[in-house]
Order: C-alpha cells, then structure tokens, then sequence
C-alpha cells in the first residue's frame, strides 16, 4: 500500500506542475504579509504593471515596527513610520485586508493567523517571515520565504520549490511539572543542531505533541526553523478542530463538516516512512535556557556553561569562545548563578494566551528583582491582552512590578524602541539569541515563559520544576 | 536580473560558523522600503566600532580593524568563503542584498540556510556548497596568498585556484538556466497561467472554505 507522510499529502494536494529535475510550482492558499519584508515586493509588482492573483488570499499586519506604549502618539522614528504608512498604502490600494495599528485584531502576525482561523489545516501558508514555520502546527504547510518570493506568490499565487526530505521528531511521555513545548523545541535543537533540519520538514508527533494545546504546537513548530528547517508540523486532530471552530475567517457552518471530514486525512498514514526519525522521551526534558549566541547552545537550567578548554574539535572550541566572550560568561558556571537585567516575555514564539498565563501563574504574589531594571509583558495581538485583561492577568503582572504592554514583535527583534543595550543580559521567551538580536551588544538567554517569569522575581534563572 | 557570467575574483575569508543574517544586516536597516543601498550597512555590529543607523554616513565611521573585511588585503572582493550554515535565522532578503551591494557575487560554504541560499538565486548571486575539507583548503590558500582570487564558471560548474586546481560544483539545473539567462521567475511562472487557473478551479471544487 502506497503510504504518505503528512508533508507527502501536503505537497501532492498543492501540486501545480513539476519540470524534470524536481522544480515545482506549488499553490498558496494564505499569504500573510508584514510591513518589513513587502515593500519592495509591493514596489516590483508595480513596476511590473501586475496585480496580486488572488487578493483574497493575502492579509496583512504591521508588527515588527509597532510601538508597545504609548500607541496613541503613533510611530515616533520616521523611518520605522514610513514603513507601516507604506503598508497601508499598498493593501488600501489594492483591496487587500489589513488589520492596521490601533485595530484589536493587530498583533505578531504569526499570532494573528491562527487566531483569526486564517490558518487552516491542509493550507500552505507563506509570508516574508522565516517564522511562518508556526502555521504548521494546523497539519498546513508553511514556511517562511524572501521578498522575490513574496512578489512571485502575489503575483502568480504559486511557490517555485522543490520537495524536502522528511524528518519526524517523535516525543512519548509526560512532560514534568513546569516543562513546556519551549523545552521541547530548545532539547530539540540542542540535539540536532541549528543545522540539523536543513533541507527537511520536521513533523512533531508521539502522544506527548497529541497532549499539547494549539498554542503549545505552535510554538514547537515556531522553533523549527532555529532548528534549520523552512516547515514543521503537526498533524490535525481534535484539538485542532476545536481551536478553529468560530474563528472569523474558520470555514462556515454549511462547510464546516466538510471540511473537518477532509482535515481528519491530514495525518502521517501508519507505516509512512521518513527519511530521518528522531524520538525523545518528555519524562527527560529539562527546564532549558540557552547560554550562548546560537540557539544550539543551550542546557537544562540545572547544567553548567560549557568549559572551551575541554573541546576537542578546534571549530567548535573557538565558537564556544567567542560566545562567552559575547555573553560575558565564565565556562564553568552553573546556569541558575547568572544574573539578569531585563525581563521580555512576548513574540510569536510565546505571546499567546497560553504564555501569558504561564508567566502570570509564576509571577503571582511575588515582585520581581529589585536587581531587575525592565521586565516587560508584550501580548501577542489585542485581542490576547483583552482576554488577558478579561482573565486579570495584566494585574497580576502589574502588581508584580512588570510592564504590561501594547501587542507587536518588541524586543525579540528590537525593530521598535524596545531594545538592549549593549552589555545587558536578557532572560527572553523568543527565538533568537544571535549577537545583537535583541540590541547591539545585548545578550539573551532564550527560555519558556514560565522560566522568565521566574527569573524576574529570583533576578537570576531558576529551575521551575523544582517550585 | 543580470545575468550570471564567468568572472574572477578576489575570496574573502569569513572564518565563522552559523552566520546569521541578523549579523550579516541587523535590524535596524530592515527598516528601508527599497531594495538598494544596503552594501555600506553589511555587517554591520563586526565591522564598525559605533552603532550604525540607517542613512549615515559610512565614510566616516570608526572602522573595526579586526574585522576581516576591513583588511586591505581583501577589498574588492567579490567571493566570500565561510563556514557551515550560513545565512541562518531570518528570512530577510535584505541578507543578499547587502551582499551584492557590497560587492560579493558568490558565497562559498560547506552548508547554507535554505532560505537564504534560495534569496540569493533571486538577485543573481551564486551560493556554492563545497565539502568542509574543500573549504578548509581554500581557508589555507587565502591566508597563504595575497590577493588570492577564484576563477568562477558557472556554466562549467567549476572554481579555478590561481595555481590551476579546479573545484567542482553542484547546481540545480533549473537555477543555473535562470542565472546564466539573467531569468525573472515569475515571468516563467506566468508562462504557465494555465495550468495554475486549472490547477485553482479544481482545488476550489475541493475545498470550497479556502475560497471563502
């Protein structure tokens, strides 16, 4: 019998045509677009004399240049202004639907997706944003892409690519108190590396990814791009369905049971084969934080840094080198003795409702390190801080002594005022601790919500499955 | 898109693992509605001492002396030899961008980020894995011989040392065929309109709520 991975399905059900030597043209269905990677895409469609093939299918958000105080006085740096000015511009000009600055329904677009059920399973979804790979957690196929690309998807709504290798990372078992699937994601890449699912799809699966929460699956399938590859993915199921139903853009009543009828298909068929498997047993996972300036260089919170001197390979000893210098750590030091500046709990890897209760459950009744300059709370979109607030949440991080912001991609990227400065060390529940990432010279320790929140109040990491 | 032709030029030796494009173009220059211009900002936190903005003036900023590209052996060139997983993290094409503003017209690696090394196609830029030991061998010969350059041919698929060693490449045929005719993909993909249209109405029978 003729077997097929979820990817396989995926791939097949978009097939447009295929040349000889594998070159594809694959259709999009959703195309999210934000105000940094579209511009000159919007600008080369227009020097083309083209139009978008299919404006339905795009919608749009600023995020990365949002301001998170201060909403009211607007963008203050010109340059960032224009940017989203120009954003708006280009969807008003061309019927696209864009949930502008202000709107409730703004926020990361990778948040802002799935909330609105404008991803769905069996879709494949780009957008100029290489954490696209989150929309996956719907049993879609998503992956982030350039700029030329986003042009070509509008203009054409077709990706030119070639199949991938398949990878499927099999987690079993329960995950300990305080563990989450930002634990998942970071053991992971520490295992296969930054480079280790280059050229693959990873589908996550085993009864421990079935156990997780869509917010939980998105952030897993967020990560698997800081693991190299362009999708990751989980197969729809129940939880999936229940996630969608009622969602504005989510398939209507009339439809719905079609619809749920076809996304029960939409799973590895038993026996499918992989080109790569990896399993991970959940009882093992650790509380993780990351100590140096890949997200491969991470340990469980109860680990030490990492001594060069006892590397042998001489590549691998000189990066652990320059990473410590960059970081400003001393190999040899157990995890839970770093101190922290700053605080950032937010971006489309854990600015969900879910992440923000996480955080809110530890910071509850506590305050955070008078050692701690900033510790700051960014909800993922508006409609997360109104839920938020609905549920008291933003009062409880308040009264702890955190801030409590407006939605937008903050300081995981520092595009906005919200940034590092040089020297400061960041506990942060985002993806990325590449120098600089957070602000030239700031240096970040990636770690779930939970373990953040908990850092604010020690002022230093702490191991959450101990409390 | 210009087309890629047979040239030979001066290799740049970037000795990093896992660069990734936040390094290459930090974010701060992201923040430009235009494809050009970027060349000056490349690298921007290892090659100058200040903080860079966008529309400063380059010229007179403090140099990083350490950094390799900023050694007076290595201006001008148009080839950058670096190590594993390059181009990793974000999807920004601004990474190219940068590159080719800068001058490099192929990058050399063991192993690329995929999306970046598809981002490079797309400007007329030539990312070449070559195995890890054929790179450490080039990292030598850089290091030994000033002004070091590579001969690139792309219809042969090969690198030419200045002592007469070749290299061999491997290339999708279909981006070499872009690449060398200097091809708009999407021109190409527009020439199958109809079988993406045939393709849609089929898919919108399927799936009716994706059309919604």
């Amino acid at each position: 019998m003729n077997t097929q991975t979820l990817y396989d399905k995926l791939w097949n059900s978009h097939l447009v045509r295929t040349e000889a030597d594998g070159t594809s043209l694959i259709y999009i269905d959703r195309h999210l677009v934000h105000e940094v990677t579209s511009p000159q895409a919007f600008e080369g469609m227009r020097m083309a004399h083209r139009k978008p093939w299919r404006v339905g299918s795009i919608l749009a958000v600023p995020d990365h240049n949002v301001p998170t105080k201060n909403l009211a006085a607007g963008i203050t740096d010109p340059i960032s202004r224009l940017q989203v000015e120009t954003l708006d511009a280009n969807c008003a000009e061309l019927g696209i639907t864009e949930f502008k600055m202000g709107d409730i329904r703004q926020g990361v677009v990778h948040v802002m997706g799935p909330e609105q059920g404008a991803t769905l399973p069996g879709m494949t979804v780009v957008c100029g944003d290489s954490h696209t790979s989150t929309h996956g957690a719907f049993g879609a196929l998503a992956h982030g892409i350039g700029t030329s690309e986003v042009e070509h998807v509008m203009a054409t709504q077709c990706l030119v690519a070639k199949k991938s290798k398949t990878m499927l990372v099999k987690v079993d078992g329960k995950l300990g108190h305080g563990v989450t699937s930002k634990d998942i994601a970071l053991e992971v890449i520490g295992m296969i590396g930054t480079a280790g699912g280059t050229g693959y799809a990873i589908e996550f699966g085993g009864d421990t990814i079935r156990g997780l929460s869509m917010e939980g699956r998105m952030t897993l399938c967020n990560m698997a791009i800081e693991a190299g590859a362009r999708a990751g993915m989980v197969a729809a199921d129940e939880v999936t369905f229940e996630y969608i139903k009622g969602r504005p853009f989510a398939p209507q009543a009339s439809q719905w049971d079609a619809a749920v009828t076809y996304w029960r298909t939409l799973h590895s068929d038993a026996g499918a084969k992989f080109d790569t498997t990896i399993t991970l047993d959940a009882a093992k996972i650790k509380p993780q934080v990351t100590w140096g300036t890949s997200p491969e260089m991470v340990l469980p919170v109860d680990g030490i840094v990492p001594d060069p001197a006892k590397m042998a390979d001489p590549v691998k000893r000189s990066d652990t080198e320059r990473a410590l210098q960059y970081m400003g750590l001393k190999a040899n030091t157990p995890i839970t003795e770093i101190k922290i500046d700053k605080v950032f709990i937010g971006s489309c890897t854990n600015g969900r409702i879910e992440d923000m209760r996480a955080a809110a459950a530890v910071a509850k009744g506590g305050k955070v390190a008078a050692s701690v300059m900033l510790a700051m709370v960014v909800p993922g979109s508006g409609l997360v801080k109104a839920q938020a607030e609905k549920e008291g949440l933003d009062k409880i991080f308040i009264a702890a002594g955190f801030e409590w912001r407006d939605p937008g991609c903050s300081m995981c990227l520092a595009m906005n005022d919200d940034r590092l400065s040089s020297g400061e060390r960041c506990a942060s529940t985002s993806n990325r601790n590449f120098e600089g990432r957070q602000g030239q010279g700031g240096r970040t320790h990636l770690v779930s919500p939970a373990m953040a929140a908990a850092a604010a109040l020690a002022g230093h990491f702490v191991d959450v499955s101990k409390q | 898109m210009q087309k890629f032709e047979k040239f030979s030029g001066l290799v740049a030796p970037l000795d990093r693992a896992n660069v990734d494009t936040d390094a290459i173009i930090p974010k701060q220059f992201l923040k430009s509605i235009k494809r050009s211009g970027f060349g000056p900002y490349a690298f921007d936190e290892w090659r100058y001492l200040d903080h860079g903005e966008p529309g400063m003036d380059c010229s007179t900023r403090p140099l990083n002396k350490d950094f390799v590209l900023n050694q007076a052996r290595y201006q001008g060139a148009q080839v950058l030899l670096a190590r594993e997983n390059f181009g990793c993290g974000s999807s920004r094409e601004h990474a190219p961008w940068a590159l080719d503003d800068y001058g490099f017209r192929v990058v050399i690696a063991p192993s690329f980020a995929d999306i970046f090394f598809n981002n490079c196609f797309k400007n007329g830029m030539l990312p070449i894995k070559l195995a890890a030991d054929k790179v450490d061998e080039l990292f030598k010969a850089v290091e030994a011989k000033n002004g070091f350059a590579l001969a690139v041919d792309l219809v042969q698929q090969t690198l030419t040392t200045p002592d007469g060693v070749v290299y061999k490449f491997e290339v999708d045929e279909f981006r070499k065929h872009c690449l060398l005719n200097g091809l708009d993909d999407i021109g190409l993909t527009l020439q199958h309109k109809a079988d993406i249209s045939s393709f849609e109405t089929k898919h919108r029978a399927s799936q009716p709520w994706l059309f919604a």
